[in-house]
């Protein structure tokens, strides 16, 4: 299979690679660049462990090829961990224990993030809604809508 | 701000001036997960490491006549292709009996099929590769020829003389029959004023954990050892086997265990084509990988809960409950599974039926069945939701036939707070249980009088709410009871190893495992507790054979009240060890001593006296100025397995409150309550989780999960999209509440709580379903899950 040349910026960092045009970008991200904090669960765009943000827009990354990312911005949860970006989700997340494999928390976190970005403070079940496209089997995700809570009221506080 | 903080309790007979037991501390191994720098097996990569793909049989049941390789041979990136018989040569075949189970029976099941496909799903053919995509490519061009067979798919028809006998050897297509009486059901019978009589049917589902099975092997045959990487929840128990199944010592092979994606019970099993990965390691003599995409988690992964039970409840007037009956059918695939049998939850039914009851009149009988479709064995709860929803289900039907409110006859039928030690009509025993105050806790929690008020005022206005309750028992900490006595090789006890650093840190390395339930935290919590070091200062290791203490592993809700209890009295011995050295330094009575917050006090004034990290460096690095004949013991281990009673039950009643629209036939769940009795609360936090993680896989059953199959064995929603798991947005908040009844069996009295969510939430569900519908006069549903159609159905709307 030929090989397609892409350049992406991911994490911030500029990424040259050749890729089969075939190969998704979750796969493209864990097996080649050894980002594995994005998961697989389904592979067909339904649990939501695969989520990522290209260009500002979480997406999933099962449903997304590598070579579409071409001249992309990509951000997993690697970078977003780094930059400090979410460090007060994790921090809500990990204090209200809103997650138990961890296995769905990335996708969680990205799509809690993609909720609270604009500073507003959604009701319980306007968060319900949102992570509904993301998966958890272990939670019942009382716990995650806790802690989602938590941080847009805490943001807000911080704004004021 | 919903997050409550963690509050130290008052003061009980396990706190030491710093304990942590009963604190909602938050589990140490966290911020990897949150950072996506967790090491599931899915992301495991080692040196040459090869992949497997599996061709897998598209029919229920068919002949392998032949299998033509060539072409997937000459595949780009293919290492190697193996059939069954080739495998076979490397790997054993294994037959899922124990001798507990009185008269099990099941056929020899092979890592990939020789000759015979028992099921659609069941792997054929293994096509290793240099990648997954590679190996994917290669098995389309594998032309295995079959020749269809009879496919028996219908567990009532199983048994029947006309029906094609699987495995012709058995004789017939009965796995396992357990048949049971207790006092006389036919007086209790005859002594009732209503008999209600009915069928409950339970959905076949699946656990869906988000990360599908992994496994990766790697035979060194330089070192002569296996190290297998994998997701499971019993490492020692999947050494155990796969060395015997290879012909290897068990000192030859490693488990290692690291961050599991949700296991709930799906990955505490034998499956075949984790055995072909070790099989075909040991065959290539390199690393192999295999990770089952989701067509193959719902396939392959093991199913739960398909039985249909018949049942009758006989009831007075004035609410006494006088004979229970049961006749539990269920088709369990065509293998009994891999060691724990697939005879288990049919048992478990049978022994807990009527469980919360008084009434000790009872006749149950259990068939388990053989059939063409994906196997059945132990998920979560096992048995508990069907035993719940059955009893549950008969108690509300009886009620609402002689007109008595559904707590009001609990209230006259649980066995007594007082009563124990007490037995449940199939003869299980329970220590001491806590039916009426949980009873009278959750009537206060959820404001019944209140509810039932708004009920009756909404249903004025055409809206249907209900109110359905589910009282429950769950067996925990299992002593050898469980699998031990029937010859599996699983451990009933785990230990506990503990040891002062150099630096005055402890290390706990711990039999139990970890998937998210918090386990390392509550080891922690107890090692700290009783060793006297602040929590930040222990650091637990877990899942791994070669550094851990043999144990079971994490199931059955053991982790915390066997391996806490382990963890406990490693962390008591490890402070006697530690204050014989500190008298001597010191020159003082150890008895006198004790350790608080990392620091050697005087036990009376609390007075500070030598440091760990100083204690520590004169152990280790100046021993010479220590007494003549002082050997500083800085390690510590201790095990622990539950001796004065086979199970440590707990209790609880859950309750629903939920709305039907009676044109749709949609449930909005609108609350969930849930009061349980898990004896000593460790962590409280890790507990209320426990219990809504496993209330809304509870629900799942109930109104969403099912795995379809036509009648020819074909399962029709094999994929995320088509079979419905619950999501954020349909599920209801979830108010938890704690009895307290520790076991006297050990000094924590910690019992479990990872099943009891599970096990009461589809009674409750179901009750109220029939409670909202109970005035429209709709035929009871039974028949789980409720999807809109059923319940139209009902109503006799379609
Ligand atoms: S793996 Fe992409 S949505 Fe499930
Ligand atoms: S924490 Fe396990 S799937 Fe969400």
């Amino acid at each position: 299979m030929a090989l397609i040349d892409i350049t992406a910026v991911i994490n911030g960092e500029t990424v040259r690679e050749s890729v089969e045009p075939r190969r998704t970008l979750v796969d493209f991200l864990r097996e080649t660049l050894g980002l594995t904090g994005s998961h697989i669960g389904c592979e067909h765009g339904i649990c939501g462990a695969c989520s990522v943000r290209v260009d500002g827009e979480v997406i999933r990354g099962c449903l997304i090829l590598a070579v579409q990312c071409d001249g992309a911005r990509v951000d997993t949860i690697e970078g977003v961990s780094d930059s400090g970006e979410i460090a007060d989700l994790q921090a809500a997340f990990e204090k209200r224990n809103a997650l138990q494999c961890g296995f769905c928390t990335p996708g969680m976190l990205l799509s809690a993030q993609a909720l609270l970005h604009h500073g507003n403070v959604p009701d319980r079940e306007t968060i319900r809604d949102h992570i509904s496209g993301n998966y958890c089997r272990c939670t019942g995700y009382q716990a995650i809508v806790d802690a989602i809570e938590a941080v847009a009221l805490a943001r807000a506080g911080a704004r004021k | 701000m919903k997050i409550a903080d963690d509050n130290p309790p008052a003061l009980t007979v396990l706190d030491r001036p710093n304990s942590y037991i009963g604190r909602s501390v938050p589990r140490p191994n966290l911020a990897r997960l949150t950072q996506g720098r967790a090491q599931f097996v899915s992301d495991v990569t080692l040196p040459r490491m090869a992949h497997v793909a599996f061709a897998r049989s598209p029919h229920a049941h068919a002949r392998i006549k032949a299998i033509d390789v060539a072409a997937a041979k000459a595949a780009p990136g293919v290492i190697a292709v193996v059939t069954g018989a080739e495998l076979s040569k490397v790997i054993t075949p294994w037959v899922g009996v124990l001798t507990h189970l009185k008269g099990i029976k099941s056929a020899p099941q092979h890592a990939i099929a020789v000759d015979r496909a028992c099921w659609q799903g069941e792997a054929v053919c293994a096509v290793v590769a240099r990648s997954r995509a590679e190996a994917e490519d290669a098995c389309e061009k594998l032309a295995v020829d079959y020749t269809p067979l009879i496919a028996v798919t219908d567990a009532e028809t199983a048994l029947d003389p006309a029906t094609l006998v699987i495995h012709p050897e058995l004789g017939d297509n009965l796995t396992f029959e357990r048949a049971h009486t207790a006092g006389d059901p036919d007086q209790g019978f005859a002594a009732a004023d209503v008999v209600v009589e009915t069928t409950f049917v339970f959905g076949r589902h699946t656990g869906v954990t988000n990360e599908p099975r992994a496994i990766v092997a790697d035979w060194n045959p330089g070192e002569q050892r296996l190290t297998v990487y994998h997701g499971t929840q019993a490492p020692h128990m999947m050494m155990n086997l796969f060395a015997k199944h290879l012909g290897l010592e068990e000192h030859q092979v490693r488990v290692v265990t690291k961050d599991v994606g949700g296991s709930f019970g799906i990955k505490v099993h034998t499956y075949a084509d984790e055995m072909a990965v070790v099989a075909l390691s040991k065959l290539l003599k390199r690393p192999v990988k295999f990770v089952a995409d989701r067509f193959e988690s719902f396939v392959t992964d093991i199913h739960a809960r398909d039985h249909r039970v018949k049942a009758k409840i006989g009831v007075k007037n004035d609410g006494t409950i006088t004979a229970w009956e049961i006749d539990d059918l269920t088709g369990i695939g065509p293998y009994s599974v891999y060691p724990r049998t697939s005879g288990i939850e049919a048992n478990q039914i049978v022994n807990l039926t009527g469980g919360p009851y008084t009434c000790p009149n009872y006749r149950a009988r259990a068939r388990v069945v053989f059939q063409n479709k994906n196997v059945m064995c132990q998920y979560r709860a096992v048995g508990h939701p069907i035993a719940t929803a059955v009893t549950e289900g008969l108690v509300e039907l009886a009620a609402a036939r002689i007109g008595m409110d559904p707590l009001e006859i609990r209230r006259r039928n649980l066995i007594a707070d007082d009563a124990y030690p007490a037995s449940g009509p199939s003869g299980i025993k329970f220590e001491k249980l806590s039916h009426h105050e949980s009873l009278a806790h959750l009537d206060a929690m959820m404001n019944y009088a209140g509810l039932r008020a708004e009920q009756a005022r909404l249903r004025e206005r055409k809206i249907y709410r209900g109110i359905g309750f589910a009282s429950f028992i769950e067996v925990t900490n299992p002593s050898a009871a469980f699998y031990g006595v029937g010859g599996a090789r699983i451990s009933a006890q785990d230990g506990a190893t503990v040891r002062l650093d150099a630096t005055g840190a402890v290390f706990c390395h711990s039999g139990v495992t970890e998937q998210g339930q918090g386990a390392e935290a509550v080891m922690a919590q107890c090692v700290a507790s009783a060793f006297g070091v602040p929590i930040e200062r222990v650091r637990v290791i877990t899942g791994d054979t070669d550094n851990t203490p043999y144990g079971g592993g994490t199931w059955a809700s053991r982790a915390a009240g066997i391996g806490g209890e382990a963890a406990w009295q490693a962390g008591k011995a490890l402070r006697g060890n530690v204050l014989a050295v500190a008298g001597s330094i010191l020159q003082a009575k150890p008895e006198t001593l004790d350790i608080r917050k990392g620091i050697v006090v005087n036990a009376d004034t609390g007075a500070e006296r030598l440091s760990l990290d100083e204690l520590a460096r004169i152990a280790y690095f100046r021993p010479d100025t220590l007494p003549a004949g002082v050997q500083a013991e800085l390690m510590a281990t201790r095990h622990y397995v539950p001796r004065a009673w086979p199970f440590a039950f707990t209790n609880g009643i859950q309750a629903s409150w939920l709305e039907v629209d009676i044109r749709t036939g949609a449930v909005t769940l609108l609350k969930h309550w849930c009061i349980e009795d898990c004896g000593t609360i460790i962590n409280p936090q890790l507990v209320d989780e426990q219990i809504r993680g496993g209330v809304v896989q509870g629900i799942g059953g109930a109104l969403f999960e099912h795995c379809l199959y036509d009648t020819g064995g074909q399962m029709l929603n094999a994929n995320m999209a088509d079979y419905l798991v619950p999501m954020a947005a349909e599920m209801p908040d979830i108010e938890v509440g704690h009895v307290v009844t520790p076991t006297a069996d050990s000094e924590l009295g910690a019992k479990g709580a990872g099943e009891a969510g599970t096990a009461g939430a589809p009674g409750a569900v179901m009750n109220a379903i029939n409670d909202a519908l109970r005035p429209l006069g709709a035929i009871p549903l039974t028949d789980m899950p409720f999807t809109p159609e059923k319940i139209l159905r009902a109503l006799g709307k379609v």
